[in-house]
């Protein structure tokens, strides 16, 4: 196994075992996104994003129960995934504004985030992509004798794409070691779910594919560890994937240009009252983790690391112009090094 | 097998050309054991061509794998298998199988190695039996090469005799991008003399001469190499015919020495005319040769349509060897450039 102690990344992931860091991920993630938005709005990013402000609880729950060297993919609403599972704001920020400190080198943009060294595969722009991904991924762990797992993330708009019912098959008949997690957040793009999908729950659909299907309380991290947990205990057992429905949801549209005016009339009003970071503090409160009303000292202090990162980003270069034919096809000047997963050679 | 003559001391015997593929793909697994084959009915049944005869016995169910009829999960299956250690070989078994799994190759796997500037490549073979001639119809005979050429990121290989199959399969498992290797499923019955050495390898981005000549250069490919050169035998002209063998990137120097020679140029392309590999082939040599040329570039190509299935109109719509042979020597008499048959057509 390649855990390195060195590894910065790595270490801000293993921080995850400690309940107050979760919640400071969270605020994290929260921070990072609105900062997108206003970095969106001065003119520092190109294109579109994705935001995920509302789903802090997922990402940090799935980082939090698998390990570095497990591999994931995973949409372009893939921001706080990034972040929860080791990148740096500073390395998030970066790609999304396109400078050379970015995880992608500025080559990928806000719906390319990738961290080889904490198990990110290039988030994808491509709805449902990933899911087959993973599941070779989970092939590649099984025939090399890890028993590492693959994580695909996705949306509820992925479940009705050919993608997913031929990746749940396909792991379904081989057994493989792939968690599937949809994070239903009621609408892919700008369509509400009960308008594209028959069905109200996306978890039933493990039942024609033979595995389990699983709903779960989006919106409250242990839920979705405790979920994850069992999963992934599966999985490592030989036992085959899972399907696991994160109910949750964003607070902003689909993308940059989106005001979700198709959303339900006080619909989100009726989840900002279940806030994923509001929930997990009152919880961390109950059990004396942290004193009653710290949050708003902690976002403080997020805020502060937010902003250096978003400093450091903006004194960052653009990459440079050779970077748009070095890294076509093999021979890359300099040479490729490239990231052997379970391999201690990296 | 009969007998056949002694090359360099070793017994050379005439097989099948679809033999030549199995030879490939079985040295390619025993010698490196991260090597998987993925498809349709290829491990049990050994292939709808029987190109994977044997292999299932020889590396287990791990290794040599019957996927569903499910190219998007399979495809994309390797994608994620190739990322993360293996070097998988996904057949299609007939190229048009490839749309509706598309996504995988041409934007995952085509990306994979940018977006991680290196870190992440994809060592992924993708083999599919190819072109027209046997009465498959419009769905079951096209190249598809455009499809894959107009992508930066992939290799576009096309075999045309046994020797050929091993040498450019056996180059394309060991290289460190995705490639796709185009088979003319009309010559898999084809018996050759071939000397089976395991060594042998084509590199990738070098064309052959396949037969020298002075007035004029025949570039072509795949089932196309045995038509030209046929026609070549039947012409008053002496003709040079060049075996591209690599599409994508295809060997100019090759070419453009070969045309500064003869002065002449004609592609002999199984492509519609609007999108045939020759346009970039004769852009080039215009732009090179321009004031050396004796004759306009000639292209010899299908008509846009798709192929027609009844035996007589499929016969008409494939270039012949008398066809060829036609317009290669009108070219050489006239230095002009003959309309191609369907502009004459009643």
């Amino acid at each position: 196994m390649t855990i390195s102690n060195s590894n910065p990344l790595i270490a801000r992931r293993a921080a995850l075992s400690d309940r107050l860091e979760q919640l400071v991920r969270m605020i994290e993630i929260r921070l990072v996104e609105e900062r997108v938005q206003k970095l969106f709005g001065e003119g520092h990013i190109r294109g579109s994003t994705h935001l995920a402000n509302g789903q802090e609880a997922v990402a940090v729950g799935i980082a939090r129960s698998v390990d570095p060297d497990d591999v994931v993919t995973c949409t372009y609403r893939g921001h706080g995934h990034a972040l929860a599972l080791g990148v740096t704001p500073t390395g998030v920020l970066g790609e999304i504004c396109g400078r050379v400190i970015g995880c992608a080198g500025g080559l990928g943009g806000s719906m390319h985030l990738l961290e080889p060294s904490v198990g990110l595969l290039p988030t994808s722009a491509i709805v449902g992509a990933g899911l087959p991904v993973a599941c070779g991924a989970a092939m590649a762990a099984r025939l090399r004798g890890t028993d590492r797992v693959a994580v695909s993330i996705f949306g509820d708009g992925s479940a009705n794409i050919g993608a997913f019912h031929e990746s749940l098959n396909f792991a379904a008949i081989r057994k493989l070691p792939v968690i599937f997690v949809c994070e239903n957040n009621l609408y892919g793009e700008y369509s509400r779910i009960n308008l594209t999908t028959p069905v109200e729950d996306i978890a039933i659909r493990a039942t024609s594919y033979a595995m389990p299907g699983v709903i779960v309380d989006g919106q409250d991290v242990d839920a979705v560890a405790a979920a994850m947990a069992i999963a992934v205990a599966r999985a490592r057992a030989g036992d085959g994937p899972s399907l696991l429905e994160m109910k949750t949801y964003r607070y902003s549209g689909h993308s940059r240009s989106d005001p979700a005016v198709y959303r339900l009339p006080g619909e989100l009003d009726v989840w900002l009252k279940r806030d994923p970071i509001n929930l997990f503090a009152e919880r961390l409160e109950s059990e004396k983790v942290i004193a009653s009303g710290r949050l708003a000292a902690l976002t403080d202090d997020v805020r502060t690391t937010v902003d250096a990162a978003t400093a450091e980003v903006l004194a960052s270069p653009v990459p440079h112009l050779d970077e748009i034919l070095a890294h076509v096809t093999g021979g890359s000047p300099g040479g490729d090094q490239r990231w052997n997963f379970w391999s201690t050679s990296n | 097998m009969g007998c056949g003559p002694v090359v360099g001391g070793i017994f050379v015997a005439k097989i099948w050309i679809r033999q030549a593929v199995l030879h490939a793909l079985d040295d390619a697994m025993a010698d490196d054991p991260t090597v998987i084959i993925m498809g349709e009915d290829v491990a049990a049944a050994g292939g709808p061509f029987k190109t994977s005869e044997g292999l299932l016995a020889n590396y287990g169910p791990e290794r040599v794998i019957d996927t569903p009829i499910s190219e998007m999960a399979f495809l994309g299956a390797g994608v994620g298998a190739a990322v993360c250690g293996l070097k998988p070989v996904i057949e299609m078994m007939f190229i048009e199988f490839i749309g509706v799994a598309l996504d995988q190759l041409t934007t995952q796997a085509a990306t994979m190695r940018y977006l991680s500037r290196g870190k992440l490549t994809v060592p992924m073979v993708v083999r599919a039996s190819v072109g027209a001639g046997q009465g498959f119809g419009c769905q079951h005979s096209q190249m598809l090469d455009h499809w894959f050429r107009g992508t930066p990121g992939l290799k576009v290989l096309v075999t045309s005799s046994a020797r050929t199959s091993y040498g450019l399969l056996r180059s394309a498992i060991e290289d460190p991008d995705p490639v796709i290797v185009l088979e003319p499923r009309l010559l898999y019955g084809e018996r050759e003399e071939y000397d089976h050495d395991r060594t042998y390898r084509i590199p990738i981005g070098t064309a052959e001469i396949a037969r020298p000549g002075t007035d004029a250069t025949v570039v072509t490919c795949g089932a196309m190499v045995r038509v030209a050169q046929q026609a070549a035998e039947q012409s008053n002209a002496s003709i040079e015919v060049i075996d591209l063998l690599t599409l994508w990137p295809w060997d100019r120097q090759t070419v453009l020495e070969s045309v500064g020679r003869t002065g002449r140029l004609v592609t002999v392309e199984e492509a519609p005319a609007g999108s045939g590999w020759g346009s970039g082939v004769v852009a080039t040599v215009v732009r090179e040769l321009f004031g050396k040329l004796k004759a306009p570039p000639h292209r010899i190509t299908l008509p846009d349509a798709p192929v027609p299935y009844a035996g007589p109109l499929e016969a008409r719509f494939l270039p012949s060897a008398d066809y060829v042979a036609e317009q290669v020597d009108a070219l050489v008499r006239t230095n002009r450039s003959p309309a191609p048959w369907w502009s004459n057509a009643a």
